[in-house]
């Protein structure tokens, strides 16, 4: 074993590494632009060069690359600090729905402006009823000729006020069972009838949005897959999801909090000498450690050209809760002071910002019990739950509400 | 990126994993458990024929001169099984030592018998509850002769010598002592599948395994090498307690339906599973470290250590937990993994024991960095 690139791979991190070099933005090109002006220039930058969606056809603006050449790009652009995010959906999620179900002339006009980072798209599943239970959309799209009329209403919209377009799941037969009557479209986020209201989080932000739709129009021809195969086009964009979603440390990691126990106190002595914060700190550093090699065995199987196993899904599950038990814990280190936020806390307030974001990345892209239920489910092979819902018409299962 | 057990040793692991399967079934492991025999003599034989024991001895010494790849797997494969044979002590600990610091001389003599199984060594390091320093050690190593008792020693019964770690004028020596004529007494532990011993050196004699100047840091660093195959053993066995669990879910029916299917016991075995596979991840790291003699072997025996405690402990409770009352039966094959989870957490250190080393390993990788 080792951890070194194949010849062919040290040979394409040097052309990466060549080309970020010379191109990463300068902090004085991205001055006075906002976040998604400087995200559009560092995507369009890419496009231009043939490095943007790497893993692509070249004809619908990507590069033809391997998934391990995908890995090494991404790899080495992480080294730096470059503008990214809100081309996350459209292009992790979004894409590869249409390159499954799209026709060939939707994918040569759709794909490249969402190489390029002309256009940005969003997501728009979970509603008010349904987050978990995704296939409960009640949405409706009735047949109107040529067009389908929507209304409704989705929840959870992350970047819906920014987006050009948006893929959609819709109920277009409430009396059929609850997978068989929904439906997949992508539309236009500028239609008329689409009304966007932020929702504010508890640590602050506002990153999603309710998406309230009425009397808006969708044509048919941005229908992918049949009437009544939503269900099946949605799990192709489900699929790519948690690949995109990933762990996300937030900073609060092992070393951070090591440095803060080795600054701060217990008893007059650095807090990195006590025995509990010494076991704690630890097990932390296993589950990173363990997770990093998680990681590398599935590049090993990328580099090899093989899929990765199914060990990989594990990320954001101990991600997640890991980021929220070290925010936590980093707090109580600075015990009296632990609370404060901002300019007067420990590291600007980095901990309670963590604290406070933490609950959101358990829930994001699969709450954990939904993960866990599916590592039970397709790695352990155990049975599914009992389901209530299954095989009755939609119109007829129990909604616990009155609407 | 080439972080993978090769074609070769993974093939040598189905062939494990096949004889294993046939020749150290649960009931050979209930024997064992069950009676004063020490340990499952055919087994060990047949491992000794099939050459495990002599995977990492050099060809010079009579061995195979293989990686510490294929050992991690093979011993992946006797913790699947928890056999009962001295393999852990012989292999892991006293060829190790020798290994290590041995003499030429005395490599000559105690390697080729290790690797046919010829002779079974042992390491005696444990006295007293509390966890052992340079300071705390009563046995003394003087003008060649060894006093004082340790326990609980693994196969301190049956084995022909054993590495002893004592107090000495220079501070700590690590020396081999011939068991022959030392009192043995049974110690008996909360896995009687592998049995214990205490043994009482009375002016017993004894040599000072060559090269070793600084018998607590060898100490140690025996300690870490390992800690990596025992770790390789536990992820063995947390997966197999894991999968017993899975299995009686399936089968076991309550409220009309399998009690597989209730997410209570979804979820404990996803846990279980994440468990385990952050602790495999992690004896890959350790793999890396030990074969490669890296610097920072310290800090991934640790980290392995310490991952493989944690998923061992969860899977074998929550192994009996499944179970429901059947589990707590003397009965059913529960209590197996229970115990060796539990042995294995303390033989060579506890979990809290190694999440210090971890801590203290970062220090000083941390400290080597800046410098």
């Amino acid at each position: 074993m080792d951890f070194n690139d194949t010849p062919k791979e040290t040979a394409f991190r040097e052309e990466v590494r060549t080309w970020l070099d010379a191109n990463v933005p300068t902090k004085d090109e991205l001055e006075g632009l906002d976040e998604i002006a400087r995200c559009k220039l560092w995507q369009k930058r890419k496009y231009d060069a043939g490095w943007a969606c790497l893993r692509w056809p070249k004809e619908y603006g990507g590069r033809d690359a391997t998934a391990i050449e995908n890995v090494i790009w991404g790899q080495e652009e992480s080294k730096f600090s470059v503008p990214a995010g809100v081309f996350a959906i459209g292009q992790g999620m979004a894409a590869p729905t249409l390159m499954s179900w799209a026709t060939e002339d939707q994918k040569r006009h759709h794909l490249p402006p969402l190489a390029s980072g002309e256009n940005i798209w969003c997501q728009l599943f979970s509603e008010p009823a349904g987050g978990s239970d995704l296939a409960a959309a009640r949405t409706k799209a009735e047949r109107d000729g040529d067009d389908w009329i929507i209304n409704g209403q989705k929840i959870w919209t992350s970047g819906a006020h920014y987006s050009d377009y948006g893929i959609i799941v819709l109920r277009t037969d409430p009396s059929a069972a609850k997978h068989k009557g929904l439906t997949y479209f992508f539309l236009d986020m500028k239609s008329p009838g689409i009304e966007i209201k932020p929702i504010k989080q508890i640590s602050g932000g506002a990153n999603f949005n309710e998406v309230f739709f009425n009397d808006v129009r969708v044509p048919d021809s941005q229908r992918l897959g049949a009437v009544g195969q939503g269900w099946q086009v949605a799990i192709t964009t489900l699929m790519n999801e948690r690949a995109a979603i990933g762990g996300g440390g937030g900073g609060v990691g092992f070393s951070r909090v090591f440095q803060l126990a080795q600054r701060v106190n217990i008893d007059d002595k650095p807090a990195i000498e006590d025995a509990n914060v010494r076991s704690k700190l630890a097990t932390w550093y296993c589950q990173e450690s363990g997770l990093k090699y998680t990681g590398y065995r599935s590049l090993t199987a990328l580099s090899r050209g093989e899929t990765p196993g199914p060990e990989n899904s594990i990320g954001k599950l101990v991600g997640a809760s890991k980021m929220q038990d070290m925010s936590n814990f980093a707090m109580d280190l600075c015990e009296l002071t632990g609370a404060l936020e901002g300019p007067m806390a420990e590291e600007y307030g980095m901990y309670p910002g963590a604290f406070m974001g933490a609950p959101g990345g358990r829930i994001a892209g699969g709450s954990d019990e939904i993960m866990l239920n599916i590592l039970a489910e397709r790695v352990l092979g155990m049975p599914q739950d009992i389901r209530p819902d299954k095989g009755i018409p939609f119109s007829d299962i129990p909604t616990g509400s009155n609407n | 990126m080439n972080f993978e057990f090769s074609d070769e040793q993974n093939l040598l692991r189905e062939q494990a994993q096949g004889f294993l399967a046939d020749n150290c079934p649960p009931a050979t492991v209930r024997k064992i458990l069950e009676s004063d025999q020490p340990y499952d003599k055919e087994l060990w034989q047949q491992i000794a024929e099939l050459g495990w024991l002599s995977t990492v001895i050099p060809e010079s010494h009579g061995g195979l001169g293989l990686s510490y790849y294929e050992l991690s797997v093979i011993a992946e494969e006797i913790g699947r099984v928890l056999a009962p044979v001295p393999f852990s002590s012989s292999v892991y600990l006293a060829t190790e030592a020798l290994l290590m610091g041995g003499s030429e001389q005395q490599q000559q003599t105690y390697l080729p018998k290790l690797a046919t199984g010829e002779i079974i060594g042992t390491f005696a390091f444990g006295e007293a509850a509390g966890r052992p320093s340079a300071k705390s050690l009563t046995t003394t190593f003087k003008d060649g002769k060894l006093n004082g008792t340790k326990v609980p020693v693994a196969d301190g019964s049956i084995a022909d010598f054993a590495i002893v770690v004592a107090k000495s004028e220079t501070g700590v020596s690590v020396v081999m002592a011939d068991l022959d004529g030392v009192t043995k007494n049974p110690a008996r532990t909360i896995d009687q599948s592998r049995k214990h011993a205490e043994l009482v050196f009375e002016d017993t004699p004894a040599e000072v395994l060559g090269g070793t100047s600084d018998g607590w840091s060898f100490t140690n660093k025996l300690l870490d090498r390992a800690a990596v195959l025992f770790a390789w053993e536990q992820v063995g066995g947390a997966q197999a307690a894991l999968e017993q669990a899975k299995t009686y879910a399936m089968e076991r029916y309550a409220f009309g339906r399998p009690i597989a299917g209730f997410q209570a016991i979804k979820h404990k075995l996803a846990h279980a599973y994440v468990k385990n596979t952050l602790a495999r991840s992690n004896g890959y790291y350790g793999a890396w470290a030990l074969d490669g003699d890296e610097a920072e072997l310290p800090l991934a025996a640790a980290t392995c250590r310490v991952s493989a405690i944690q998923a061992f402990y969860y899977a074998s409770k929550e192994n009996i937990q499944t179970h429901g009352g059947m589990g707590f039966t003397w009965e059913f094959d529960c209590q197996f993994f229970y115990r060796r989870a539990k042995l294995l957490s303390v033989n060579i250190g506890s979990e809290g024991w190694w999440q210090d080393r971890l801590i203290t390993a970062y220090e000083q990788s941390n400290v080597a960095t800046a410098a």
